[in-house]
């Protein structure tokens, strides 16, 4: 891989680990509390509606999800690699492809709130 | 290349289990898999709600209410806590050192910095959901 085309990898990569290292565990939490069937107030659905169709919700929710599904995809291709396959370029294909029509979906499903 | 250096063998998918510092780096490279797990959900969410339906939104909460998501999100969030944020965290002064002209800031200021930013962070997000408003 080219020089140039390593630290964009790698930047998105620290950009979505520190982005999801900070939330995720709150989102996790979030995902418990209504497991538990205890909805909180910000999740009913006129005020996500809300939240996710101004445009400052908007972004944060597509910046997070966008940088997480990078970061994510470029560990696991890592991962695969420590787990023992080697075939790098398929398993680079696979998983940037995943990560992104992930963000495809995520961009789509904001525009239409 | 004429020569053949010694290439020292070493089996391709269990190298790391004998050696406690190699364990503790899979265990936490594996935490790819949780955080795309919750993009999915996040994603779900999304879809649920962009279909503009409350019903199609009620309908997806009571999807995610039941023992085995309780399960999962409670053992979700200590491992992800453990291996993902605090690691994350502890390995950032390494990452990302700050430089003043010679003076270099001491890693734990960095570490400790990173620990009041995310429970800042965290209260904000839970505030904004609405958990904190009782």
């Amino acid at each position: 891989m080219s020089i140039a085309r390593k630290s964009v990898v790698w930047g998105l990569f620290a950009a979505g680990g520190t982005l999801s290292a900070f939330l995720f565990p709150a989102v996790i939490a979030l995902f418990l509390l209504v497991a538990l069937g205890r909805v909180p107030p910000g999740l009913e659905f006129a005020n996500l509606q809300a939240f996710a169709g101004h445009w400052v919700g908007k972004s944060a929710l597509f910046l997070v999800i966008f940088l997480s599904l990078w970061h994510a995809a470029h560990r696991l291709r890592v991962v695969f690699h420590d787990f023992g396959v080697r075939r790098d370029k398929a398993v680079a294909n696979a998983v940037y492809l995943v990560a992104a029509i992930g963000t495809v979906m995520t961009a789509f499903y904001l525009y239409r709130i | 290349m004429s020569r053949q250096p010694y290439v020292r063998p070493m089996p391709k998918a269990s190298w790391y289990l004998g050696n406690a510092r190699y364990r503790r780096y899979m265990f936490r490279e594996v935490t790819c898999l949780l955080v795309g797990v919750y993009c999915a959900l996040l994603i779900w969410a999304l879809a649920a709600l962009s279909s503009g339906s409350p019903e199609r939104w009620g309908a997806f909460l009571a999807a995610q209410q039941n023992t085995a998501m309780v399960v999962f999100h409670a053992l979700a969030l200590v491992y992800y806590l453990v291996y993902m944020t605090f690691d994350w965290f502890k390995l950032a002064p390494k990452a990302m050192p700050v430089q003043f002209g010679e003076q270099k800031l001491p890693g734990s200021v960095i570490v400790v910095g990173h620990y009041v930013a995310w429970i800042v962070v965290t209260l904000f997000v839970l505030w904004l959901a609405g958990v904190l408003q009782t």
